[in-house]
């Protein structure tokens, strides 16, 4: 018995499910799964892809091959990777295919809250979702079982809490794979042009038929009989507050929810007086259940936007239940709490740059990465963000509608593999001329450092080629490509200067190794000398959390300090000096 | 609260890079070698950037929500002063509060966006009757490691729990680097006399 986290135990349950090709790309919740999974290295390769679509078909294609293969991502990612979910549906695989898809209620760290069951139905393949670490575990094995047998890809849907979320899972042995790896030559199994498409077509509503009928005996889905004046219908991380918060009430807790198991449902109903669906996010399962016709409750006291809780429960059950829902009293002194919102960290080589855009009227489009946080105060430098890679793209849209300020588009190295490049082919081909600044801290720094196409190592810890973000600007005919140190000011507000002048396209790649990752300071730890500093406060403005400016003159904090010399090039008075490092 | 029985709940609070999460798995770990369920969760992703923290540890004969309810915590600790009042709503009537008397300036005050509260320690003795308020970061320089105020901590927090300490003492063995062990060990007996 281990305590293990639920992306720890998916990893674990591809390891025991026998899969030997693991693929995903960083995105909070998710990205622990192939973290762990790499620990199993050789028994399951895993790889880090460019973006989730290249990650889905390299497992599709391992699956087709009768490998077993998992694929991992957070629930935006599914949008990148759903071009090839939708007709893998109609190929199928031969190896048991798992797509471990992470929703993130109540954006913890997301752009939105979209609900990834809606994409089983979509693709028309079977759903499943655990509401532990044991079950994710047992789910991704059950997942590889129906994949093997339906010969269908599956997606295990999971969300924040049951991915970050502890408990105890028992442990068992791996279970080898016996295919031969070879992907059989036979077209009309894998070529979907439109006459073998439409063959395939039939097939996945025949095959969604008989998985509907397997769901309804699935071990995975339970009828768990109390009291019969309340009958719930949950799934996933809401079991677990269903459970506390109606302890009488009897439960069709489901875990193979898609295709919906209609006989198993009727059966349930027909035995409770009430029946009240509890899920996060969509009216998924309710939906079909007031479909089928049956009376239910459910999305008038449940919420639909954020996460669940028990204690949002009990404000839904008291709704339902005609009572009085206590006024939440809020904490006391909480009120003059200052907040602690996240920022770029003491040294970070993104801050160099905000900083050097603060000197101009730009308009800057930006995308999803620890630069994100640049749209805060004090900085203040980041207009709009829409999604991966869209940094790039929308300052060529916002060139072409003619906003006139000089429009900078500034996305990540690894968000620049992932789906920054095809906007770059844009803004060259289509005669654009936006400033793009890829602020390159080699690494995907914002998901905890994982590699990409540009660190020169794969996942499996071995060393590979680094890709060039400049050699990819110029082959994408960009004819201005520069390359700046975002630790000196002077220069990269010259080169800014100099690019943002021209009415040509412009590359610029800010090249600044994140200090997390590299786990060592930039330079000397600085000081600010409290008899030179005029209170001007230029340091301060630059919000870095290692300067502490509570009183009027600012000092810095010498344990957070990553010595990146920034605050002293700020300086106009000559304050603020290095820290004779002791011999 | 059902047909399971008592359920334990302790609320870990913080800033990022504290050593929340050690924490938090160390008294996991206690309370699975206790022989008890045990359901924990911790806030990943940006909260690792200098935002506060929190982690939630449940134990009991059978858990079910990993996330502590409002209102429910037989122990609320903070790493950090002002965290203790940020999350003083998770405290179960009676329950016990161990607060680090350290101060982490949050970027807001430093930018003067906001204001770091006066008399902390009166206003923590006004919300909490039952606290225990002492500097453990200072302690932890004292073991020789600053990064061992957390085990401190624990070793406080330890009194308002019903696991015993040689639970406690076999869940950090296996939590912490062999090199590490006797000084988060000494660490934890130093917090519990402080309580």
């Amino acid at each position: 018995m281990q305590i293990l986290s639920g992306n720890e135990a998916f990893a674990r349950g591809a390891y025991e499910a026998g899969v030997t090709v693991a693929c995903g790309y960083p995105g909070t919740p998710s990205t622990e799964i192939l973290e762990n999974a790499v620990k199993f290295k050789p028994a399951i390769y895993c790889e880090w892809s460019p973006n989730e679509k290249v990650a889905f078909e390299v497992a599709a294609a391992a699956a087709c091959a009768g490998a077993r293969a998992i694929v991992t991502m957070k629930h935006v990612g599914l949008n990148v990777a759903a071009d090839p979910l939708m007709t893998l549906s109609y190929l199928g695989v031969e190896g048991g295919f798992v797509a471990i898809v992470a929703d993130d209620p109540g954006m913890h760290s997301s752009q939105n809250e979209q609900d990834t069951r809606n994409y089983a139905r979509f693709a028309k393949i079977p759903l499943l979702e655990p509401s532990d670490s044991q079950e994710a575990k047992d789910f991704l094995k059950l997942g590889i079982e129906i994949s093997e047998k339906y010969k269908t890809p599956v997606i295990v849907r999971t969300t924040t809490r049951v991915s970050h979320s502890r408990s105890i899972v028992e442990l068992a042995d791996r279970v080898e794979n016996t295919r031969q790896i070879a992907l059989e030559k036979n077209p009309p199994r894998w070529v979907p042009v439109p006459q073998w498409a439409r063959v395939m077509r039939r097939n996945v509503e025949d095959r969604l038929g008989k998985l509907r009928a397997d769901a309804c005996s699935s071990s995975a889905n339970r009828i768990e009989w109390r009291d019969k004046t309340l009958g719930i219908v949950t799934a996933s991380i809401a079991y677990q507050y269903v459970r506390e918060v109606w302890p009488e009430a009897s439960v069709l807790k489901l875990g193979f929810s898609y295709p919906y198991p209609d006989d198993l449902i009727r059966q349930f109903v027909a035995g409770v007086k009430k029946v009240l669906v509890v899920e996060e996010l969509d009216d998924f399962l309710e939906e079909h259940i007031k479909a089928l016709g049956i009376a239910c409750v459910g999305k008038q006291f449940v919420p639909n936007i954020g996460e669940l809780s028990v204690t949002t429960l009990e404000a839904s059950r008291a709704r339902m239940e005609g009572r009085e829902i206590p006024a939440e009293k809020p904490a006391p002194f909480v009120d003059e709490l200052p907040g602690r919102p996240p920022v770029l960290c003491p040294g970070c080589p993104h801050r160099g740059v905000f900083a050097a855009l603060g000197k101009h009227e730009v308009i800057v489009t930006g995308d999803i990465g620890c630069y994100s946080l640049g749209a805060f105060k004090p900085l203040n430098r980041l207009d709009i963000i829409l999604c991966m890679g869209g940094g790039i793209s929308m300052a060529h849209g916002l060139d072409k509608a003619g906003d006139h300020r000089t429009v900078v588009g500034i996305v990540g190295d690894s968000t620049f593999f992932h789906s920054g490049v095809t906007g770059l082919m844009d803004i060259a081909y289509n005669r654009g001329c936006s400033k793009i600044i890829v602020v390159d801290n080699r690494t995907t720094a914002m998901t905890g450092h994982q590699d990409h196409p540009g660190t020169g190592q794969t996942l499996m810890g071995e060393p590979t080629v680094a890709l060039s973000i400049e050699d990819f600007g110029r082959a994408c005919g960009f004819k201005r490509v520069r390359t700046i140190n975002p630790y000196k000011v002077k220069e990269t507000l010259d080169i800014l200067n100099e690019e943002l002048s021209v009415r040509e396209p412009s590359l610029i790649v800010s090249r600044g190794p994140c200090p997390l990752h590299e786990k060592k300071k930039v330079g000397p730890i600085r000081r600010i000398d409290q008899e030179l500093c005029k209170a001007c406060r230029a340091c301060v403005r630059i919000g870095c959390p290692a300067i502490d400016g509570a009183q009027k003159k600012p000092f810095i904090n010498a344990f957070l300090c990553n010595g990146c010399s920034l605050c002293q090039q700020m300086c106009a008075f000559g304050a603020i000096s290095a820290v004779e490092e002791k011999p | 609260m059902n047909e399971n029985g008592m359920i334990e709940s302790v609320v870990l609070a913080g800033v990022g890079g504290q050593g929340i999460l050690l924490a938090s798995e160390i008294l996991a770990k206690a309370a699975m070698i206790a022989g008890n369920d045990v359901k924990t969760n911790e806030v990943h992703g940006m909260a690792q950037r200098g935002g506060s923290v929190l982690a939630q540890i449940r134990y009991g004969k059978k858990v079910y929500s990993p996330l502590v309810a409002r209102g429910t915590a037989r122990v609320l600790c903070a790493l950090e002063q002002i965290e203790a009042l940020r999350y003083s709503d998770y405290l179960a009537p009676g329950g016990l509060v161990v607060v680090n008397s350290q101060t982490i300036t949050p970027v807001t005050v430093s930018m003067g966006a906001a204001k770091y509260p006066q008399d902390v320690e009166t206003k923590l003795r006004s919300v909490f009757p039952r606290l225990i308020y002492f500097d453990a970061s200072q302690k932890a320089v004292e073991v020789g490691d600053l990064r061992a105020a957390n085990v401190i901590l624990l070793g406080a927090l330890s009194t308002g729990l019903d696991l015993p300490p040689e639970v406690w003492k076999k869940a950090i063995e296996e939590s912490v680097k062999p090199k590490f062990r006797e000084m988060n060990l000494k660490a934890f007996d130093i917090g519990r006399s402080c309580a």
